[in-house]
């Protein structure tokens, strides 16, 4: 008898089931090939716009991805440097051979987990509530708590030209029944599909023909402990190309071959409302003479290379004649082909905020099934479904992220609140408060949730607090120390207007061409970069700040306001129908979360209002 | 609900005085802050005469009411202001509650209130609920409708626009690798930003037009005795076969009589028996005319074409500093003693040889741009609620620019740019939902 099982070895899978464990819950892993734990079928990056702010948020919460990152690095930069403190996100390059060897030593080397390689046919329930799953084989295994984590291997079906298989990413056996007997209980069953492009032997491609894509030459890390574990020296480098007018061609001339233009006539999944497919890409975007592609490399021992932008689902002929098109790969080989995937979701508005299903209790569903892509998404709802299964287990209430917390509040909201039309993808514009939801102030927003749920230690939590006590100090010294117009020599080094009276170094700071570190000379203390950073930002965006804080404060005020579990919607004749449909499917928990919901206007929530209220 | 409402509690139209209700716990507060006379600690239930006011500017003579919670029909704080009839000025000091943060009361909310804090039985509630059930009903169509197809368009355009630029910034943001996407500049966002605030200075003074023409402009004929403000009256009445309505004014203001040419709608305010009695009319001195212009949307200042400027003639002038207003020198049949050469908005006539009087009107249609304004597909927003809106919209463009004009970084400009285009949505009744995005995925290629 387990407590919890975690039902797939994905990103999600990993951060569930670790959470779970390290929170003393004796859990089990089960996932259909113990090697593919934590692979990365995909891209090799690990981060990117608003994904990398998530990684630093894992980490701040305790979760693993951003330490495992950090020890596979190929490449590491922080994109949007110049775009804005708010929008700062890191990317790296990941190792695919490291990163998940990293990740089954972290999981072994756990206590209260176990690992198991076998297939989950159905999850068993005992009346309304979990009660462990059901294998393939019909072995039985029994836990209180269940969390799927199943990625895009429900029902998966790899189209490539005129060719449907029935198999998960990599050719790995799919679960065929798990998604039918989701329906079964009651779970409204979505049809997704994303796709992958093919990957080139490296020593067949002429790099002399392509833009290379260095990584940053200052240090970073996703992970709070900031441990470097890469040579910032030798990092790898990425390549840029662009495809040709004959690539073109030779798409457009064959267009009815790929799976999604023709060559199969049963496709149902939702695509992502970006391009999926540089067919896509070239049919929607008739204009653009070129389309850019990065080759990206895949690991330090093997030698693919990932051919990013160019995901097809043409037959393999045509992909050869599309690949041999593009500069530096004339004369290229690939090594696998790319592909695209047809697979089960389930409907995120039957999940509550903690993540547990609607309609089993104890029953926890993250990542991919839910209908999110990418694996920064995957990971962070893998991690909110293993604490509050476990927080469920201990009789206390889930953890709940908001919206101007954390990215991570803003996605699940968004799945529970809005739901999914296409595979869902992080985006900076999803967050209305992202001046509040920065990269570098991840630590300070979560580290204190991570330390109460037992998933940060105490030694990275007293040096999270020795940082919090500097950033007061050194703000204290900021807005006490003052300048006066003796200083103005110094001041006109600096390109800035001389004072004619005096001023404080938090005031002389707020000018846009003053930089933090020149005025850390009146200071009688020493401080990190990290830190001078939050002063900063304060101080030159104190404005914008405050706004946002505004409009946080608006949105907790409608946040207060509770609407009971079981309202009875139809009992309000006056609501228009399509809100009240809205209102139903997706029972807000409170007047804040009902504005959100698309279709329920501003009238239809004053009248819910005054309902609640009197 | 906490937050503190204020409607126009009696009927819009011309003769009556209009009350303006506020109701809340910031309903003092606010009031004050548009109030010549500190109402912060009066006591409740007393009422109060003063001016209220903007940037200094006097908008209306009124009288304020102050009745302190619970023993208010809302049980909250509630301040009613008694302001004169004229649409403009009632409508002015609605949108300066709203600037000022009140929120326009739905209909019926304030009887809403009035249940919700249990002031109003079990009983009376059936009724009440549904008398707010129909009237929110009401209200869901007139959001839809209160702008008309012309202005929504328009701003459905900017909005279209600065979606274009808002999703532009996002994809150089969220697709950071796509480098061969145009970067949003300065100087790009400068000038789409220009053309929003044109726009939107464009339909704030044609919606003050449009009230006018809808409204009837409320016109004060004043002068100094004997300069033939009577007989001017007379012969533009006279000549249109105006329908001279006499409307029994009441004690604050009143409109004695309207007539119309092409359309426009003069109201004429304290003619007091112009038509009877021309004695009673060039009575009508100095300081009853600077309490007509007060009032007035429109002044016909009427001089003497054989009379030379007095002092008179200057104080009112000066008064008529900020006004719309035709100077009418009269008498041209007579000997030129005034001296014109300083004068705005000059029309020569004789009223007695009934010389020029149509450039009178040509002057009033230019003056209120009335010949651009076609009658039947107005561009103009009827409700203060969408002024009110529009004023919050040019404060945010002053932000971008601003922000613009001190390199403050681009998400931190995006931050005013979503601000007004969420604006614009709530005018136009379209709320956030994922328009943006579709915005960002249907422009730029992107994908993975």
């Amino acid at each position: 008898m387990y407590d919890i099982i975690v039902v797939g070895g994905g990103h999600a899978g990993c951060e569930a089931a670790l959470a779970s464990a390290r929170r003393g819950h004796k859990t089990l892993l089960i996932t259909g090939n113990i090697d593919n734990i934590a692979d990365m079928p995909c891209n090799p990056s690990i981060g990117g716009s608003a994904k990398g702010i998530v990684v630093r948020e894992i980490d701040a919460l305790g979760g693993e991805m951003g330490r495992c990152a950090d020890k596979s690095l190929l490449q590491i930069k922080m994109l949007n440097r110049a775009k804005g403190p708010a929008v700062r996100s890191l990317r790296a390059q990941a190792d695919k051979i490291t990163y998940p060897k990293n990740m089954i030593n972290t999981l072994k080397k756990t206590t209260n987990l176990d690992i198991k390689e076998a297939l989950v046919k159905d999850v068993i329930t005992k009346g309304n509530i979990v009660n462990g799953v059901l294998l393939e084989d019909d072995t039985s295994i029994n836990s209180k708590a269940v969390i799927l984590t199943t990625g895009t291997y429900l029902n998966a079906d790899i189209m490539v030209g005129n060719t449907r298989h029935r198999e998960g990413p990599h050719g790995e056996k799919p679960s065929n029944y798990l998604s039918d007997n989701l329906a079964k209980k009651g779970f409204n069953i979505k049809r997704l599909k994303t796709g992958t492009p093919p990957r080139i032997l490296k020593s067949s491609i002429d790099f002399d023909k392509a833009k290379i894509e260095l990584g940053d030459s200052e240090e970073l890390t996703f992970s709070f402990d900031n441990e470097i574990f890469y040579d910032v020296k030798k990092q790898i480098p990425c390549h840029l190309i662009y495809t040709t007018p004959k690539t073109h061609e030779i798409i457009l001339n064959n267009l009815n071959k790929s799976s999604m233009y023709g060559g199969l006539d049963d496709i149902k999944g939702i695509g992502p409302r970006y391009c999926p497919s540089i067919e896509d890409k070239v049919v929607r975007f008739k204009d653009k003479e070129r389309h850019q592609l990065f080759l990206e490399p895949e690991s330090l021992f093997y030698d693919d290379i990932y051919l990013q932008g160019f995901s097809t689902s043409m037959p393999t002929d045509i992909q050869e004649d599309m690949v041999h098109s593009l500069p530096g790969l004339e004369k290229a080989k690939i090594l696998k082909y790319a592909y695209a995937i047809e697979y089960d979701a389930i409907d995120s508005k039957q999940l509550k905020f903690s993540l547990e299903t609607k309609i089993i209790e104890n029953l926890y569903t993250a990542g991919q099934i839910n209908g999110t892509s990418g694996y920064e998404e995957a990971a962070c709802q893998g991690l909110i479904a293993g604490i509050n299964a476990s927080l469920k287990l201990e009789n206390k209430e889930p953890l709940v992220l908001k919206r101007s917390e954390a990215y991570i509040g803003v996605l699940i909201d968004d799945l529970i609140t809005k739901g999914i039309r296409d595979p869902y993808r992080l985006l900076t514009s999803r967050a209305e408060y992202r001046l509040l939801l920065r990269s570098d102030n991840a630590d300070l927003r979560l580290t204190d949730y991570g330390y109460k749920l037992g998933l940060i230690s105490d030694d990275r939590y007293n040096k999270f607090n020795e940082k919090k006590k500097a950033i007061q100090m050194c703000m204290d010294e900021f807005k006490s120390v003052r300048v006066t117009p003796k200083e103005n020599d110094y001041l006109a080094t600096l390109n800035t207007e001389i004072l004619s009276a005096g001023m404080s170094l938090y005031e002389l700071l707020k000018r846009p061409e003053i930089d933090v570190t020149s005025l850390t000379k009146y200071l009688s203390n020493e401080y990190d970069k990290a830190v001078l950073e939050q002063i900063a930002l304060e101080a030159k965006y104190e404005g914008y700040i405050k706004k946002s804080l505004i409009d946080v404060r608006k949105m907790e005020k409608a946040e207060k306001t509770k609407i009971p579990e079981n309202f009875d919607y139809d009992s309000l004749h006056n609501l228009a129908s399509e809100a009240k449909q809205k209102l139903k499917e997706v029972r807000p928990d409170t007047i804040g979360q009902a504005q959100r919901i698309s279709g329920v206007n501003p009238a239809d929530i004053s009248i819910l209002t005054m309902y609640l209220k009197g | 609900m906490d937050d503190t409402i204020a409607a126009i509690s009696t009927a819009l139209g011309v003769g009556a005085i209009s009350i303006i209700r506020v109701s809340g716990s910031e309903a003092i507060e606010i009031v004050n802050s548009i109030f010549t006379k500190d109402i912060s600690n009066v006591k409740s239930h007393t009422i109060h005469y003063g001016f209220i006011v903007e940037k200094n500017e006097k908008v209306d003579e009124v009288l304020v009411s102050v009745m302190r919670g619970p023993k208010t029909f809302t049980t909250e704080d509630i301040v009613e202001i008694n302001a004169h009839g004229g649409i403009n000025t009632t409508n002015k000091i609605l949108e300066l509650l709203l600037v000022h943060g009140c929120r326009l009361a739905e209909p019926g909310e304030f009887t809403k209130r009035a249940f919700i804090n249990g002031r109003i039985d079990l009983t009376e509630a059936e009724g009440v609920m549904d008398l707010i059930n129909s009237e929110t009903d009401a209200a869901r169509k007139m959001a839809l409708n209160q702008v008309n197809g012309k202005v929504s368009s328009l701003i459905s355009n900017l909005r279209n626009d600065l979606a274009g630029i808002i999703s532009n910034i996002e994809v150089n943001i969220d697709y950071p690798e796509y480098e061969d996407i145009k970067i949003m500049t300065i100087d790009d966002i400068k000038s789409q930003i220009s053309t929003i605030e044109n726009n939107i200075n464009t339909i704030l003074k044609e919606s003050e037009n449009g009230e006018i023409l809808k409204n009837g402009i409320k016109t004060a004929i004043v002068g100094k005795p004997n300069v033939g403000k009577s007989s001017l009256l007379n012969r533009l009445i006279g000549e249109d076969k105006a329908i001279v309505t006499s409307i029994k004014g009441t004690t604050r203001d009143s409109v004695e009589a309207t007539f119309n040419f092409d359309n426009i709608v003069l109201n004429l305010i304290d003619t007091a028996g112009i038509r009877d009695t021309d004695d009673v009319v060039e009575s009508i001195g100095v300081s009853k005319s600077i309490k007509l212009i007060d009032e007035a949307d429109l002044v016909l200042f009427v001089l003497n074409y054989n009379e030379r400027f007095t002092d008179d003639d200057y104080v009112i002038l000066e008064k008529l500093k900020n006004k719309n207003y035709i100077t009418i020198i009269n008498k041209i049949d007579l000997e030129k003693k005034i001296d014109d050469s300083n004068l705005k908005n000059v029309v020569y006539v004789s009223a007695l040889e009934d010389k020029n009087i149509d450039d009178i009107k040509l002057k009033v249609k230019e003056m209120f741009n009335l010949d651009k304004i076609k009658t039947a597909d107005l561009t103009y927003l009827t409700s203060a609620r969408s002024k009110a809106i529009l004023v919050k919209v040019l404060k945010s463009i002053d932000d971008v620019k601003k922000g613009l004009e001190t390199d403050v970084p681009i998400d931190m400009i995006e931050i005013d740019l979503k601000n007004i285009w969420n604006l614009l949505g709530e005018i136009i009744g379209e709320s956030y939902d994922e328009e943006l995005l579709d915005q960002l995925f249907s422009r730029f290629c992107v994908g993975k």
